[in-house]
């Protein structure tokens, strides 16, 4: 199978406030199609090397391959270009321009990336609005829905440009059971029905168990 | 193309949903731009109405004999000047005619230059007005009255009576109000004059003629050319001055030294006799200019803080849209663009207000001796003044949204969304 995202030896030091060994020698990749979750303990570098492996972190030693094209050290527009291409992101907080209407946040990337019309984003983002139930919303603005909502909300926003790769910083991490059960499946659905991968840092062990493949880190190093 | 539109959809979103911030931030431009534009209208107009009063009164260059001591004294071309020294007490004038010599060849030639726009003969003649038994010394000038119409601004002050007038009359005089006050004379009423030799010859006032000065209104008169010649006297060709009007001039020193050399008369250009003029005009310009850059800056930093704030306050917004695929660039020129629409919006009402309070300037009344056509304040209406007003608000507003927006440029996304 196709190797979407390739770790290869990544190393990551934090100068401040103290010199620190985050990241020791990460090496993993993740397959089209996969679902991965990352799993340790606070503290363990976990979201660190989720941002490096989304492009955003570059401060870095090591190689990052995406989609078998080598990321490290490119130039910071050509990083915000694959970001936009090929990366979903959905993020612990909501994080949606709360000036802007539900259709609007969902749309902006797409519009960002320029490869369709606007009649044609619209219709891509109804659609994805519609996969997630949440259509109804389209119009209300970003402040005025629900905590679970938003969540969704964000997901059409990652999946609007039909990305490679969704990934998620505890994305289920402020929701109510309910809602996080919902979120798991969508990440099924859109797993299996659209052969997309997933990588998603957790720490709800019931969450990880459930998905094809847990990375465990501890102190910096991936133990499994 | 795209890419231009959704970055401005967002500036502009930003911008509607802060009204309060973005009005008063525009409300700074306005006024900084609105008080240049009416300062600078007003000061303008003020100094071209100080110009006008001085300078259209002045010709640019003046041709006439001056009565002087010769040079050089018989004695120095006697004596060899190394092996005597001399002394020579109560030096005379030397004995020349007031006339210029060869006057028709001299303003044929200057009416045939292209640099020269005009060139006016006159004759200036001590006369004394009769009035019963009262003499009353004064001048009286002939000119070529339509010539002087078309080259100077003389029709502005003739209050009464016509300069056509004057032309079809060959006895006619154009009187100073001052003198026609004293005399208790107006319009069509006869006035003697006596010359310096005595004749005496009757003129009829054609018209009353006030500079605003009263040391000339008081002893000015104006009559034919031809007139004034018959009055003392003198042939056709009897010219004391020469009046010359260039089309630039600031070719008038260098033409005023040439013209003395060729025909050996006494030349003074415009800016020799009023040298002290243009310091007046720098200052007052000076003035307004700085008054303006002052407003201008402190609309720039009421932007800079305004747009500083907002960053503060989209810190997530500036990274979620880094996350989602912006780059450094497009977020920089969401915040560039949106002090740029500030400096617009505020520039464009600026140059609105401007106009406005120069057209309430310019109808307040303001009546003068000095200025007969002058009713009401002036204001110059120059449309660069509007091009550099509308400039400077953009220029000052780049300015202060470029290192906000440079900060917003920097934000490190990770820092952010890892923070909350």
């Amino acid at each position: 199978m196709a190797v979407v995202l390739k770790a290869d030896h990544i190393d990551k030091y934090f100068k401040k406030p103290v010199a620190f060994h985050v990241l020791k020698d990460i090496c993993f990749d993740i397959k089209r199609g996969e679902f991965a979750s990352i799993m340790g303990k606070s503290g363990s570098g976990k979201s660190t090397l989720l941002y490096i492996l989304s492009t955003m972190d570059t401060d870095y030693t090591g190689a990052l391959y995406f989609n078998n094209e080598l990321v490290t050290g490119q130039s910071h527009e050509k990083l915000s270009g694959i970001r936009n291409r090929h990366i979903g992101f959905v993020f612990q907080f909501h994080y949606l321009l709360s000036e802007f209407s539900v259709l609007e946040n969902v749309m902006l990337p797409a519009k960002k990336l320029g490869e369709k019309s606007y009649q044609e984003i619209e219709y891509d983002a109804i659609e994805k609005l519609k996969m997630l139930h949440i259509d109804h919303l389209a119009k209300k603005r970003a402040s005025q829905i629900s905590g679970g909502e938003k969540q969704r909300v964000a997901i059409a926003r990652a999946l609007i440009n039909n990305p490679s790769i969704l990934m998620g910083d505890e994305p289920t991490g402020n929701l109510d059971s309910y809602n996080s059960e919902n979120v798991f499946s969508i990440f099924k659905q859109l797993k299996e029905e659209q052969g997309l991968s997933l990588l998603v840092v957790t720490h709800d062990i019931d969450f990880a168990e459930r998905t094809d493949r847990i990375i465990q880190l501890e102190d910096g190093r991936v133990v499994n | 193309m795209t890419r231009w539109k959704v970055l401005l959809e967002i500036a502009r979103t930003h911008l509607l949903t802060r009204m309060k911030s973005t009005t008063t931030a525009s409300l700074g431009v306005t006024f900084g731009i609105g008080a240049y534009i009416t300062l600078v209208s007003f000061m303008t107009g003020l100094n071209r109405m100080l110009d006008d009063l001085i300078l259209n009164q002045t010709p640019h260059i003046h041709l006439y004999n001056e009565i002087e001591p010769s040079e050089q004294q018989p004695v120095t071309l006697y004596l060899e000047p190394e092996s005597a020294f001399h002394v020579v007490h109560s030096v005379k004038p030397r004995q020349s005619q007031k006339k210029i010599h060869n006057a028709y060849p001299i303003l044929q030639y200057l009416k045939e230059d292209p640099a020269v726009k005009g060139a006016t003969p006159q004759l200036r003649a001590q006369i004394f007005y009769l009035s019963g038994s009262i003499e009353l010394g004064g001048n009286l000038t002939g000119i070529d009255i339509m010539e002087e119409v078309r080259l100077s601004n003389i029709r502005d002050y003739i209050i009464e009576g016509t300069p056509e007038a004057l032309d079809n009359n060959e006895s006619g005089i154009l009187l100073g109000a001052g003198l026609a006050r004293k005399m208790s004379l107006s319009t069509g009423d006869r006035i003697q004059v006596s010359t310096v030799k005595g004749a005496v010859f009757p003129l009829k006032i054609v018209g009353l003629y006030q500079s605003g000065i009263a040391d000339i209104d008081n002893v000015q008169g104006f009559a034919g050319l031809k007139t004034v010649q018959r009055i003392l006297g003198e042939p056709r060709n009897y010219i004391t001055d020469i009046n010359v009007k260039l089309l630039n001039i600031n070719k008038a020193p260098a033409m005023a030294l040439q013209l003395k050399r060729l025909f050996k008369v006494k030349a003074t250009d415009i800016n020799e006799a009023n040298a002290q003029f243009e310091t007046g005009s720098d200052i007052r310009n000076l003035i307004t200019y700085s008054v303006s850059v002052t407003l201008l800056i402190v609309a720039g930093f009421g932007i800079y803080n305004i747009l500083n704030m907002l960053i503060y306050e989209k810190m997530k917004d500036i990274a979620i849209l880094k996350a989602t695929g912006f780059s450094g660039g497009d977020v920089q020129f969401i915040f560039i663009s949106q002090a740029i629409i500030i400096g617009l919006a505020g520039g464009i009402l600026g140059l609105l207000l401007g106009f406005m309070l120069s057209r309430f300037i310019d109808g307040i009344a303001f009546e003068t001796e000095a200025l007969p056509t002058i009713t009401t304040y002036p204001i110059n209406y120059n449309p660069w003044f509007y091009i550099i007003g509308l400039s400077f608000a953009l220029l000052s507003t780049f300015i202060a949204g470029f290192l906000p927006a440079d900060k917003a440029r920097k934000i490190d996304p990770v820092k952010i969304i890892r923070g909350s």
